[in-house]
C-alpha cells in the first residue's frame, strides 16, 4: 500500500515528506512503548503512535520504519518535524484514535508487522 | 576493513532531546563501512536501548565502539545508581521507570532483553552506587 493511499484512508495531513508519498508500506505496528517498537521486525513498516517527541523519529530511524502516523490529532513540534525531514521519514497526522486508525488500515489490507 | 574503526560518544543523563543521537551516529558509521543491513539494525537497536538506559537512569555515561573485520563491540558505561538485582532487571517487563518516563514511551521493561536478543555476546556488570557497564558484541561473519 502506498503512503498516499494511507493518507487518504486516514484523512490525514502530511506534515513532513509530502514529496515521498509514493513509497510502499508493507505492514504496520501500533505502539506507544518504544521498546515494543524495537522488539518488532519493522523494515518497510508504518508506525502508528500517539507520541510526537523527536526520539520517536530516532526510534523509527533505528528500527528501519518508513513512515509515522500520529493519532488523535496530535501535532508534533518543529524539532520533531525538522528531524523527520532530515531523516526522510514522512509524518502523517490523523484525527482518528490508534484503534480506529489501525482498524481502517487493516481493513484496507495492510497487515500487522511480524515479531522476529 | 582491516583496521579497527573506533569512536566514542558522551551521553548525558536526562537529555531526552538528544536521545538516540549516539546510536544514529554509530548506525551511519556502519552504513558507511558497508556492513549488512540486518546486522546494522541489530547493532543500532541494542545500542539505542543501552543509550536510553543511561539517559533514563544515570547522571552520565560513555559509549565506545570498536569495529573490525570480525565483529562490532559496543561498550556503554555509566555513572549511575547501578542495578541491585541484575537477574530481575533482565526479565521481560521488569521496570522501575517512573511515570513521566513511561509517558515518553520508555519503561516497558524490554530494554535489557532487547539488547541481549540482538547481540551475539552480551555482558552486564553493575555496582550499586557507582554505575553499570554493558558490553555488546555482534559478529560480522
Ligand atoms: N544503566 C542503568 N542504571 C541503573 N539501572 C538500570 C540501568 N539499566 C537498567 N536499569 C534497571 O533495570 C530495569 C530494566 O531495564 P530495561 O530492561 O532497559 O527496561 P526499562 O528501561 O524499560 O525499565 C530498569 O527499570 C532499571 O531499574
Ligand atoms: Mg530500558
Amino acid at each position: 500500500m502506498t503512503l498516499r493511499e494511507i493518507a487518504e484512508i486516514l484523512e490525514a495531513d502530511v506534515v513532513a515528506g509530502s514529496d515521498d508519498l509514493d513509497v510502499t508500506i508493507k505492514n504496520a505496528c501500533s505502539a506507544d512503548m518504544m521498546s515494543a517498537v524495537l522488539y518488532y521486525h519493522t523494515p518497510d513498516s508504518l508506525l502508528i503512535t500517539g507520541l510526537t517527541q523527536p526520539h520517536v523519529i530516532r526510534t523509527a530511524e533505528i528500527a528501519g520504519i518508513k513512515s509515522i502516523v500520529f493519532v488523535l490529532d496530535k501535532k508534533p513540534g518543529a524539532d520533531t518535524i525538522e528531524l523527520a525531514r532530515q531523516k526522510k521519514i514522512p509524518i502523517l497526522c490523523t484525527r482518528f484514535c490508534m484503534y480506529t486508525a489501525s482498524g481502517k488500515l487493516y481493513e484496507a489490507g495492510l497487515p500487522g508487522c511480524l515479531f522476529k | 576493513m582491516d583496521e579497527t574503526t573506533e569512536g566514542s560518544f558522551q551521553i548525558i543523563g536526562g537529555n531526552f532531546g538528544n536521545a538516540g543521537e549516539a546510536s544514529m551516529q554509530l548506525k551511519s558509521k556502519l552504513t558507511e563501512l558497508g556492513v549488512n543491513e540486518a546486522i546494522i539494525r541489530r547493532a543500532a537497536i541494542a545500542t539505542f536501548e543501552a543509550e536510553m538506559n543511561v539517559i533514563i537512569y544515570a547522571a552520565a555515561g560513555r559509549l565506545h565502539y570498536y569495529i573490525n573485520r570480525d565483529k562490532i563491540t559496543i561498550k556503554i558505561d555509566d555513572m549511575g545508581p547501578g542495578i541491585e538485582n541484575i537477574e530481575l532487571a533482565m526479565q521481560e517487563g521488569y521496570s522501575t521507570a517512573p511515570d513521566w518516563v513511561r509517558e515518553m514511551g520508555w519503561g516497558a521493561g524490554m530494554g535489557l532483553p532487547n539488547m541481549k536478543k540482538n547481540s551475539d555476546e552480551f555482558r552486564i556488570d553493575s555496582v550499586v552506587g557507582e554505575g553499570t557497564t554493558i558490553e555488546i558484541v555482534i559478529n560480522l561473519s
